[in-house]
């Protein structure tokens, strides 16, 4: 009796099954794009905190570099020429993101100093980022956007052309990993950059070894501090670049609070990837599918069954999906995922005799 | 108390205050010409001035000052309770959503019953929501090491949108203009004083004294800072850190449920699709104002409740925007941290002051494993 009852279950899961896959392959460029400041919030978490340092601030840096990207692309429409490159690429934008950029570095800057230097909490920090990021940028945006600022555009998505396209299997991959602008291609570059310089590079090896054991780092002649410094720093380009990709690549405008909490998802995401720079845009793929399963499903629900099903759940548990799948992920996995040992705790480069 | 910890518990969060409105003020003086299309030097003046009124011009202005420090004092409990244990709860907004959501629906539901039914069942039901949305961090630290900074935060997400589809779907008013839940009708607070002051006010009040008294006169208490200020001392005392954790955990959102409870039936009296609260960020600012301790988290909370009672006078008087709030807030936060930056800088010894229980919070994020 209960096989009976089991069968037209088995065969919406199997429904189920496919239309993930559909949506995987069908989306497949798509779920990069979305992923994109998830990916590079984690890879600035990856810099951090192989090094040692736990910054639960990537969300606060993400929004004042998205604002600082808008802001200053906006600023200077009129001001520089705006003639269009490849890419979509002009003279205010590339203002805008060098501003991101500069504003990643020195919100780090700040949360190297506290955490580094003066030895205060670095969750403390991080929340002090958070909170101040995002109440400085809710308040500079309102103002800003009552006087209606021009915007600079944005970034165009790289074209593949025609004829590759049209070669099956090697067209659709083209199409997934390159029809992207400039920032995203950019953390597709810099996953695998990171990815090689950590196991395979002098620089890895004494991150690598920062993380983990600081004492014995230093006395094998391992600047400990500088080398925090450097990488909590370099992680801020990330999160700059980050923020840059919300309002001069993705979308062409700044609202208060737009980056939706994504900066908490890249720790999540820098867990669940184990704390490797393939591992954790690997885990921020994952959220984007979360997020592209959801609005797939809004838009164009699957036919039959599955549809009947899937249409009869509201849309609000699509739009928690990623925050779910981050809470199952991180209860299913962290046991088995081992973070640099010396993570969160402050180095001191004399020990007082106690 | 030796003149050297009156020093640090009042004159460093005071000096802090005084600090962040200078670089507010300055801020201020800066985006000016966005405010008034020209460099204003006497904005600040201005805005702090009708700040001032706004938050203690007149009795209504002093009641809603109260009102408004209400949820604030709550959420500072929650997170200082919290940090006592060497616990970050940053899901204050979350577990203040699931409470308030909650008082609503029991609310609406007894709306034509006695208060003297309707209001306990109301609260109680928040209570027990706020407290069970605070137990699921809790147990998921306690038996899978998933550390609750990251899993608080996602809950808040969580939450928003278990709140808007309850609102847009089951809990909503028929006949609405806008989604929203049906009044709560005879669930709604009476108003003890003022134009608005409601007995919510009362529950924070009481709650700050009782959670004194919880952590510092009960063994749960001594317990509770114990696993807080050492796990593995706790541990080896035989307490069970795991027990701890997750009580400690649903007191957390035990505390945001009665503010969210507070805000629907004292003030709203139904809950509207996109109610949004900064209640979670603002807990996080009053706790470490009020260096985890209960009785300073009232007077922090009351402090970031004038502000807050006063910044929609300074929007309408001097034009600066209400999130003006948040920056000061924040730089608040930065400047208490700063007390270590002094130390820092004229080479101090470290004593046991802001943080020294949040290095648990730290270290437990490093090791991320269960207790």
């Amino acid at each position: 009796m209960d096989f009976i009852l089991d069968l037209p279950v088995i065969g919406i899961l199997l429904q189920f099954v496919a239309y993930l896959v559909q949506v995987l392959i069908q989306n497949a460029a798509l779920i990069i794009t979305v992923s994109t400041p998830i990916g590079l919030g984690a890879l600035c978490g990856f810099m951090n905190e192989r090094s040692g340092v736990v910054n639960i601030g990537i969300e606060g840096m993400m929004i004042v570099s998205a604002f600082a990207a808008w802001y200053a692309s906006a600023l200077m429409v009129g001001v520089l020429p705006s003639a269009a490159g490849p890419l979509g690429v002009t003279l205010p934008l590339l203002v805008g993101l060098l501003a991101a950029l500069a504003t990643g570095v020195l919100v780090s800057l700040v949360h190297a100093w506290l955490s580094i230097s003066v030895r205060a909490d670095q969750i403390i920090s991080g929340t002090i980022i958070n909170i101040v990021g995002l109440g400085i940028t809710g308040y500079l945006g309102l103002l800003i956007s009552q006087n209606s600022p021009p915007s600079a555009g944005n970034f165009n998505d790289l074209t593949v052309p025609g004829f590759v396209l049209d070669v099956p299997v090697l067209g659709w991959l083209a199409n997934t990993l390159l029809d992207h602008g400039p920032i995203t291609l950019s953390m597709l570059v810099l996953v695998v950059v990171l990815q090689v310089l950590l196991y395979r590079s002098r620089w890895g090896l004494r991150t690598r070894a920062v993380g983990e054991h600081p004492r014995a780092a230093e006395t094998l002649g391992v600047n400990v501090i500088a080398l925090r410094y450097r990488n909590v720093l370099l992680g801020g380009l990330l999160a700059g670049l980050a923020g840059a990709w919300f309002t001069i690549e993705y979308g062409n405008s700044f609202q208060s609070g737009m980056t939706g909490g994504r900066g908490f998802i890249a720790l999540a995401a820098l867990i669940f990837g184990r704390w490797t720079p393939l591992g954790a845009v690997g885990a921020a793929l994952l959220f984007g599918f979360a997020d592209a399963l959801g609005t797939g499903i809004r838009q164009i629900p699957p036919p039959g069954d599955l549809g009947v099903v899937l249409s009869a759940i509201p849309p609000q548990v699509f739009s928690a999906l990623p925050y779910i799948v981050t809470i199952i992920v991180l209860a299913g996995v962290v046991g088995r995922s081992t973070p640099p040992a010396a993570d969160g705790q402050p180095y001191e480069r004399e020990a007082k005799a106690t | 108390m030796n003149a050297r910890g009156i020093l640090t518990t009042v004159a460093l969060p005071a000096l802090a205050i005084v600090l962040a409105l200078v670089v507010a003020a300055v801020v201020m003086i800066l985006s000016s010409p966005l405010i008034d299309g020209e460099l204003n030097l006497t904005l600040p003046i201005t805005a702090y001035a009708a700040l001032a009124r706004g938050a203690f011009g007149s009795f209504n202005a002093l009641v809603q000052t109260l009102v408004s420090a209400t949820p604030l004092i709550l959420a500072g409990l929650s997170v200082a309770i919290g940090f006592k244990a060497g616990l970050f709860n940053i899901g204050g907004q979350g577990q203040f959503l699931i409470g308030a959501v909650t008082a609503a629906a029991v609310g609406a539901n007894l709306a034509s019953a006695s208060p003297l039914l309707a209001i306990p069942a109301a609260v109680l039901a928040a209570l027990v929501a706020g407290a069970v949305y605070g137990f699921i961090p809790g147990f998921l630290k306690a038996f899978t090491g998933a550390h609750e900074v990251v899993t608080t935060i996602m809950l808040n997400y969580v939450a928003i949108y278990f709140v808007a589809y309850l609102i847009t779907g089951p809990l909503r008013a028929a006949g609405a203009s806008f989604a929203r839940s049906p009044d709560v009708g005879a669930a709604a607070l009476p108003i003890l004083i003022g134009r608005n002051g409601h007995l919510g006010i009362i529950f924070a009040l009481v709650a700050v004294p009782i959670a004194w008294w919880v952590l510092y006169r009960t063994t749960l208490g001594f317990e509770i800072r114990t696993v807080g200020a050492n796990p593995d001392a706790a541990r080896y005392a035989g307490m069970s850190p795991r027990f701890l954790v997750i009580l400690t955990m649903s007191l957390c959102g035990l505390l945001a449920g009665v503010a969210g409870a507070g805000e629907i039936l004292g003030i709203s009296g139904y809950m509207p699709a996109g109610y949004s609260t900064n209640v979670g960020f603002d807990g996080i600012t009053v706790a470490l104002l009020g260096r985890s301790n209960p009785i300073g988290s009232l007077f922090a909370g009351l402090l970031l409740g004038a502000m807050r009672a006063g910044s929609g006078l300074m929007q309408i008087q001097a034009g600066v925007p209400a999130q003006m709030i948040d920056v000061l807030q924040g730089v608040i936060l930065f400047f208490l941290a700063a007390e270590l930056v002094v130390r820092y800088v004229f080479r101090l010894r470290a004593t046991r002051g802001l943080g020294a229980e949040l290095q648990t919070v730290s270290r437990s994020y490093g090791s991320q494993t269960a207790p």
